[in-house]
Order: C-alpha cells, then structure tokens, then sequence
C-alpha cells in the first residue's frame, strides 16, 4: 500500500487516534527516505534549516528526547531543550504561561512530553507552532507507535493481516494505546495479554483480543511487543513480585520456542532484563529487532518533523 | 493547458537519448570511472536509458545511481504540501568519480543546484557533469548542462511535458501553454 495523500491535515501530531491510514502510511513511506540519510556519511540534510525546535521536556526521558534531538540536527532544525527541572515550572509557573513565554521566542515546532493526558492539544489550540506529542500520560505516544509499524513493515513487508501480541501493563501504557490505534487502523490483528490487574477494563472496545497467559498470546503471533514493567513502582506493584512476573510474564528462550519461528520479538525500552525479558531473549539476533526499533525512531520522528514542518495546507 | 506542439515523438527521444549516451563517452573518452546519477524522478528513466545505450555501445557495464533532492530544494518551507521524499542510492562512493548528473528539463538552473549540494554530501567528485533531455531556458543560477538532447526556446508561460515510458505510459515532449 502506497499514501495517496501527500500531506498531513493537522499542524500537530497529537496521536495516532486522529490520524488517517492514509496519513499513516505517507509517515512511512516518508520514513523510508529518511533512513537512507542517517547511513550517509554526511548525515545532516538541509530541510528543516532555519526553524527553531523547542524540546519541552515536562518529565523524564531520555531516549525519546535524544531520538528527537538526533532527528531534528539531521534536519538542521535549531533546537532547544527545555526540561522541567531547573526551570520557572518549579517555581510555579503555569504551562500555558510556560508555553507562551516559550512562544515569543517564535519557535516552529515544540516536542512535547507531559504526564498529564491532553497537555500536548491544550498547547496546540493556543499556539500556532506545530506541537508533537512525545508521550502525554497514559494517553499517546505517536512516535512510538510509528517507529514500530516502521519496524513490523520493514521486517515483516506489510501491516495489514500481521498479528501482534502485545504483553505486559496494558493500563498504563501510552505505548499500547497509540499501538492499538495505529495497528487496528491499518487491519492488523492485536492480541493484548498481561495480569489482570494491569488490564484496563473494556480494553475489548478498542477492537483487540484479551488474553490472560503469555501462551495464548505467544500462539500464532508474527510480532511479540514486551512492555516494559515500571519497577520503579516497586511497593505499589500491581502483582505480588517481580519473580512471580518474570515468571508467569517474562519472555524466556523456553517460551519463545513455543511461538512460530519466524516471530519478531519487540520492545519499547528501556528494558527490564530479568523482568518482563531475559537477556538471550532481547540479544538474540534472529529474533529480536530491539535495536533496529532504536534506528528506525530517528528517521520516522524526522519523516515526522519534516511533515509538519514545510508550509501548511489552507 | 492545452497541447502548443509536440517536440519529440517515441522515436525521436530515443535517437536524442542514444546520441547523449555517445557524447558522454567521448566526453570521457569511454567510461572509466564514470557514474551516471539520475535525479528523481524522470532523470531516473533517461539516466536509465543512457546506460543501456552505453553498456551496449562500449560492452562494459556503467555505474549507476539515484539522487533525490527534495531536502535539498530552497522553496521546502514555502511549498504546500511537503513534496515527497524517497531515498538516494548511490551504487558506490563517489569520491574521485565523474558523476554524470542526468534529468529531464533544464529550466531555472535551480533542481541542478540542489543536487550539486546533495552530491557533495556523499563525497568530492573529481568532476560533475550535467546531461538533460530538454534544455529549455530562463536560468535563474550560474549553471549549464554539458550534454543536451534538445534544445528549445521557450516563454515563461509555458510547460514542458516530458512523458516517459517507464512512467508515463509513453515516450512524448510536449509543450503546452498555461
């Protein structure tokens, strides 16, 4: 399937729940021709010269945020990283007085990670800078979602049909909310699985099958998306221990073994070794694509940039 | 637009193509460290061809690479919506090469610039040369082309339509008014 469309509609990528097909695969295929760049040996186009990012980093991160950096100095975007800590946040500044203070510095587009569900849109209503959401609570993460589809199509040659199981805090996940999204829209099959008390309710409403032990989910599947368990909720666990998850959840070589032998495994990072992953598992070079998802995130956040960063449509 | 007059048949492209693939070699005198570029998305076809004409005419194979510029156009943030980008694909380094750099119409001088800057990117070239099907007029940058399959004079209000085969359905030049 080629985009028949050629631009994006909106100035911002909020989540993958607005965006159309179509405009999931221009993403893509935009992708494509970005990844070429980064095996350049100048690694740096001039696309995006002249424009000022803004990084408006509101809670930790650190790969997204150098996956963005990267992908914006490919582009020759200036850039400029704003995080949390250390600023006028923490003196109580509200975010829209952040943001328009940020405005009038005139960026053109401003990455943007926040815990609170929505931040991203209520910045995007008020400003006219492009806004991306790097990660807004439990509710999206774009790029993500992108970057692997990006991984699944380059692997697996298409979307449609694929069957992807999706293991681990399904409740808490942006990454699993904006996964679902994407891979339903483009009519691959999701199979979510993980400990009751990880699983959102009704989570069946979103169009994906539920299941409650890694077999059922390991059966069949073309793709196996680990997620990663937040230990640093450590006393406030949803399950009894981290043993106990390893050991009912955790991808080990034995478990694998069950699943089809072609089955890419993948995982957002950062991981867990030992937890919801064992080390030959993740390091295992047929079957893992972890580090290729890491690659690939540079060239589908510049397809990104560069989309919403030319002249927009009236 | 309608269709002012036809510049090139089927025929008459393929006696340019082939007579630009000779002038090439002798240019070069054969094809020793030559790489023919072709710029998306026509020069793709016609660098294509050219290459086929020289493989047969010299019975060596030629080097042959894809250059897509769109990152490097200097109307990116001016244009709606965002021209597509597709990847480059140079078959090996160019440093110390003579890049032939192929496309279909020579106009503005302003496509051959961004090329030059995205070639530089990938090495120094020990010389670029430019062959294009159409050379039309109306530069607007210091830039020539080394090899020329037709040249046309040309008004501002007009288009060339160059039609490929590979592309198009049909090997045609047009000029149409606006």
């Amino acid at each position: 399937m080629r985009a028949q469309t050629s631009a994006l509609k909106s100035k911002d990528l909020l989540g993958i729940e607005g965006l159309t097909p179509d405009e999931i695969v221009l993403i893509l295929d935009t992708a494509e021709g970005f990844k070429e760049v980064s095996e350049r040996p100048v690694k740096k186009v001039p696309a995006l010269r002249g424009q000022l990012i803004i990084n408006l980093f509101m809670e930790p991160s650190t790969r997204t945020r150098v996956s963005f950096e990267i992908a914006e100095k490919r582009l020759s975007a200036d850039t400029l990283n704003f995080a949390a800590s250390g600023s006028a946040v923490e003196k109580g500044e509200t975010l829209i007085d952040t943001a328009k203070n940020l405005m009038a510095m005139r960026p053109d587009m401003i990455v943007m990670r926040h815990k609170h569900p929505g931040a991203p849109k209520m910045l995007a209503d008020r400003l006219p800078a492009s806004i991306i959401n790097a990660g807004d609570g439990a509710h999206e993460h774009p790029t993500q979602a992108l970057l692997d589809a990006f991984t699944i199509r380059e692997r697996l040659g298409r979307l449609a049909g694929v069957r992807v199981s999706i293991i681990g805090d399904i409740a808490h996940s942006r990454v699993v909310r904006s996964n679902i999204h994407l891979l339903t829209k483009m009519k691959a099959h999701v199979t979510v699985a993980g400990p009751p008390t990880l699983m959102p309710a009704e989570v069946e409403r979103m169009g994906v099958r539920v299941v409650h032990s890694l077999d059922e989910a390991l059966e069949g599947a073309d793709v196996i998306m680990m997620l990663r368990i937040q230990i640093e909720r450590q006393g406030k666990l949803s399950f009894p221990s981290l043993r106990e998850y390893y050991n009912t959840f955790g991808l080990t070589p034995e478990r694998l073994r069950r699943s089809k032998p072609e089955a890419i495994v993948m995982h957002p990072g950062p991981m867990n070794r030992g937890v919801e992953i064992a080390s030959d598992v993740a390091d295992n070079p047929e079957r893992s694509v972890i580090l290729g998802q890491v690659t690939n995130g540079v060239a589908v956040r510049m397809a990104v940039l560069y989309l919403l960063g030319g002249a927009h449509l009236e | 637009m309608n269709v002012k007059k036809r510049l090139l048949d089927a025929a008459r492209m393929n006696r340019a193509i082939k007579r630009m693939a000779i002038e090439v070699v002798e240019r070069n005198r054969g094809t020793e460290d030559v790489i023919i570029v072709g710029i998306r998305s026509r020069g793709v076809p016609i660098g294509e061809r050219m290459v086929k004409e020289i493989e047969q005419m010299e019975g060596k194979s030629v080097a042959f690479g894809i250059l897509d510029i769109t990152l490097y156009r200097d109307d990116l943030t001016t244009i709606a919506p965002q021209p597509v980008v597709k990847p480059t694909k140079l078959p090996e380094p160019i440093d110390d090469k003579i890049v032939v750099l192929v496309d279909d119409v020579l106009y503005t001088g302003r496509t051959v610039r961004a090329a030059l800057d995205a070639l530089i990117d990938f090495g120094r070239p020990k010389a670029v040369q430019l062959a294009v099907l159409i050379d039309r007029g109306h530069r607007e940058l210091p830039i020539h082309a080394d090899v020329i399959g037709k040249t046309v004079p040309t008004d501002a209000n007009e288009v060339i339509k160059v039609k490929l085969e590979e592309t198009d359905g049909e090997d045609e030049v047009l000029i149409m008014e606006k």
